[in-house]
Order: structure tokens, then sequence, then C-alpha cells
């Protein structure tokens, strides 16, 4: 039950960065990759390093939820380091075998993108463990409202966005039921090879996408009896709002471009 | 003396579901309700209970032909529609499947934001809704963590805060145990008091039935029987042609008669038979 509540890794708290308004902390993790690569030297990216594990220490949060995250991408990230050391040349080379390197510079670069990876896997780590889900949605819509100029439905898709949320938990106790339901007609699931286990999840998905549609239709019955005549006109009873520690944050970030700036070779 | 408005007139309303063969969902139903009346509606499976809850809310695509239905006096038309459904607030019968937002209060507010109040006016409405149902400490909890009754209370409070004049509970307590149910009713019973609102309610239980003012009685599309639930009760066996189970104290009553006692005529709940038989017993 609690792990279905923890929906997009959300962990509750009362720290600076937990309270930082989330337009705020999605822009400026879109920033933060932004500014990575002007990083090009051990100094910057030792700035950036430790910058980032401040940001950690001020979330408090345990560090073992930050690697956690980037394990799913350790095999992308290998990959890309590797590339990047053993098909750069420069400086004094090691070996060589064919078109293969180990030289100064890919050793060096290599280190610089697994840094450039995990400050950025850190950073977007600490934006979903800190921002509840709905305010993501809430600062999503923010973000999209200009858009409104060229006709695009952000209030509908906001809507959309925040039902979708509402219903995860709601599927996923339906899910389980269903599973219950077959295992006790005697289907096995995540028995036998990957054919098989993907045809034991036939049975679950077609009572899921029948069950889903109906509530979709009952769903839209109480919105219709509730009033609702699409996105126009609508007040909103959620607001965002932006205090002066986000102000500050905004100023550190100018800051830290400045330095990087100034750091880089 | 107060005087009784027609809240609901209903007249000559016949309704088939588009794409069906057979017999119509609704056929020539007449129904007046008035103001501050507690209707209940009951009947088997199929038989048009919820077809005639929403298409007095207009949730049914209704053409003139269909016949007329006036709500406060209003006419039911594709532009009076919205009008209406703010003069109604229904619940229905999955709470999970009419909770829109992703939190209690955010659910309350989501009638209001559709009639685009003011943020400030929607914090005290959303307050003042959520106490009147007594779930002030649940406001920002999600529907994840609320029992079914907890959940259709909620509904109950978004549709007060949009301060209807009529609720229809479409079989708002047959999802629910019976903790719940009796929550629910209390609920609505305790607002219905505190704000003159009709209330009507689509129910198999015939139990719930049984505190309403008067029942209608819908078989095959057509009201079939109306009037008082003591009234209605009477017809005992017929209850059951119907398709319909007879309260627990009803048919202890029936038994008690065939077994050479005489018995009260009114209706009597399992509390008030149990009154009447102690005092029966020391009369004795």
């Amino acid at each position: 039950m609690m792990n279905k509540l923890l929906l997009g890794r959300f962990i509750p708290g009362d720290s600076l960065i937990h309270r930082l308004d989330p337009r705020n902390k999605l822009l400026l993790s879109f920033y933060y990759i932004g500014i990575i690569f002007l990083a090009n030297n051990w100094l910057t990216y030792l700035v950036l390093f430790f910058f980032t594990l401040f940001a950690v220490y001020l979330s408090n949060i345990k560090m073992g939820f930050f690697i956690r995250g980037v394990r799913p991408l350790i095999w992308l990230i290998l990959f890309t380091v590797l590339l990047q050391v053993f098909f750069t040349r420069g400086g004094t080379t090691y070996w060589s075998w064919g078109p293969i390197v180990l030289s100064q510079f890919g050793i060096v670069n290599g280190i610089y993108i697994f840094m450039r990876f995990v400050l950025i896997i850190f950073m977007s780590t600490l934006l979903t463990l800190t921002t509840p889900p709905l305010s993501l949605a809430d600062a999503i819509e923010a973000i999209l409202k200009p858009l409104r100029v060229v006709h695009f439905p952000v209030y509908e898709v906001a809507l959309m966005l925040s039902i979708a949320l509402r219903f995860v938990p709601t599927l996923m106790d339906e899910t389980e039921k269903i599973m219950n339901a077959q295992r006790a007609r005697g289907v096995d699931f995540g028995e036998g090879n990957l054919f098989q286990q993907m045809r034991s999840v036939v049975p679950l998905l077609i009572p899921l996408f029948v069950s889903s549609f109906n509530r979709a239709e009952d769903l839209a019955t109480a919105m219709e009896a509730r009033g609702y005549q699409g996105g126009e006109g609508r007040s909103k009873y959620r607001i965002l709002t932006w205090q002066a520690r986000d102000t500050w944050t905004v100023l550190v970030f100018g800051l830290l471009t400045g330095v990087l700036v100034w750091l880089r070779a | 003396m107060t005087v009784v408005t027609k809240i609901i007139e209903v007249e000559h309303l016949n309704f088939r579901y588009p794409q069906t063969e057979g017999r119509p969902a609704l056929s020539d139903v007449n129904l007046t309700i008035e103001q501050g009346e507690w209707v209940a509606i009951i009947g088997h499976n199929g038989s048009g209970k919820s077809t005639l809850a929403k298409s007095l809310d207009g949730l049914l695509p209704l053409t003139p032909e269909s016949g007329i239905i006036r709500v406060a006096g209003t006419k039911l038309t594709e532009a009076s529609v919205w009008d209406i459904r703010s003069q109604i607030g229904m619940v229905f019968q999955n709470p999970d499947n009419q909770f829109v937002g992703a939190t209690v209060e955010d659910d309350v507010a989501f009638g209001l934001e559709n009639i685009g109040l003011p943020r400030e006016e929607m914090l005290t409405r959303v307050h003042a809704a959520l106490e009147r149902v007594r779930m002030t400490e649940f406001a920002d909890r999600e529907p994840a963590r609320l029992s079914g009754g907890q959940k259709q209370r909620v509904a109950i409070a978004g549709i007060i805060a949009l301060q209807p004049k009529i609720i229809i509970l479409d079989e708002s307590t047959s999802m629910l145990d019976p903790t719940g149910r009796i929550e629910v009713l209390e609920t609505v019973r305790q607002l219905k008091e505190q704000a003159d609102l009709t209330v009507i309610s689509i129910t198999h239980d015939i139990d719930e039935a049984a505190n309403a003012n008067r029942i209608i009685i819908l078989d095959d599309g057509e009201i079939k029987e109306s009037g008082t639930p003591a009234e209605i009760f009477q017809y005992g066996e017929r209850l059951i042609e119907l398709g319909l189970d007879v309260p627990y104290a009803e048919r202890l009553k029936a038994a008690l008669q065939r077994q050479g006692l005489v018995v009260p005529q009114q209706y009597l709940t399992e509390e008030g038979l149990v009154d009447w038989l102690w005092t029966l017993h020391s009369k004795m």
C-alpha cells in the first residue's frame, strides 16, 4: 500500500528544497542540465559536484535514494564512458590496438562524461524526490500556459495529467485484484521464458482495459453532472506562490553560472 | 404556513437508449416531487431507476418528443441544462469513479472551479462543506487512503458546496459496507434538515427506502406504485414479485400474523418492532 502512495518516488519532507515553488524547481532543473555543458575542466566539475552535493544535503534525503536513481541507467553510462575512453585521441597514448586507443584525453573525457551523467541524474532525482507529482503537474501547466496563444488545450492537458495521477493507485489496486483472480484460476505470472511471461499479461490487460473504459465513462458522467464544460471559464483552487526563497535560488543559480563561465578553460 | 412548491415535474417521459431494440427504458413516466420531500425510487435491475435519475439531470440525450421535465419551474432544454445541473447534485454508485480531484479538498473544489468561483470564496465553501460532512481532518488526503463511505461523503461535500436544491443519490450506498451506508445516509439526512433539500434516492436497499416520505416503484420503465413506506410495505408478497426484498421487520410481522398475533398496520423499523414486541410481552 505504502509504495503505491510513493508515486513518482516523492518523499514527503519540509526542507528548503521541498518548499520551493515547483515551477522554479522544474525550470531550474532544466537550466542545470544546460549549464553542466559549460563545465570543461577539473575545477568547473568540482564546483558543480559540490553544488549538487550541497543541494542534496539541503533536501534532508538519504544519499542512497540518489544512488538508486543512477542504477537503472548504469549500462547506458558505462557504454557512453567506454566509447569516450577508447575512441578519443590526444595527449599521451598509453595503449592502442587498431582503431582503439587508450589516451590521456580519452580517460579525462570519460571521467567528465561520467560526472555529467551522475550530476544530471542527481539533480533530476532531487526534483522528483522533493516535489509531489501533483505539484509537478501544476508546474507543467503553468509552464505550458503561453502555448494557449497557439490554441494548445493547456487546461485540458493539465486536468488529464492530474486525473491520470489520481487514478494510478486505483488502477494498481484493480490490477492486483485481477491478478489474484487469475492466479486463483491457475495463471502463473513471472514464470517461463520472456514470451510466456508476455502472454500471461494478456488476460490481465484485457479486463483492465475494459474496466478503465467503464471508469472513464462513469467519471465523464460525474464530471458533467458537476458542471464541467471544458477548461475555459474555470477558476483554480490550487495556486502556486513564488516566494523570496525562490528568487534567492534563482540568484544562486545565476551566481553558479557566473562562476562556471569564469573558471572554464 | 409553508407553501408547498413542485420542485420536479415530469410529464409523459419516454426514453429508449440509442442502438437498443425492444422495450424502452422509460415509458410514459409522470411524476411530481415537492420541495423538501425525500422520495425513494425502487425497482430491480433494469427497471429504469438510474435512467430516470440521469434524465432529470439532463445526462441523457433527450429529444423534445421524449416528454417534459421541469426542475424548479424551468423546463429542461439544451439551453437550460447547465442551469438545471447547478440545482441538482448527484452522488453515483461507485465511490472511485466520481472522485475527480487528487485530494479531498481538490475534489470538493472541482464543481466550484467549474462555475468559475473566485478562490477566496472557494476556500470558505470547501471548508464549510467538509465541516458539514465531518471530513475536515481528511482535507489533504488522497482518495486511495479513504474508505468507500468517506469517499461518498466527500462526493456529498462536493455537491453541497455548490448549494443545490436537490440531491439525487443514484445507488450511492450499494457499494458500501453497512457502516459506510449508515454514515452516508445519516449525513444526507442531516443536510436535508439544515438546508431544506429535496432528496431522491435510487436504491435496492429497502431499509433505505423505509426512511423516505414516499416510495415510487419502477418496473419495466413504468411507475407501478407510489405511496408512503407504510402503504407500500403492506403489499408484502407483491413487493417480492416486483423483485424487491421486504425488510426483515416486515417479514417478521407477517410471520407473527400467521401465528395469530395482532400486529400494528403501520411500518415499523427493526428497532420499532423490538419496542413493540417487548411492550406487547409486558401487556400479556
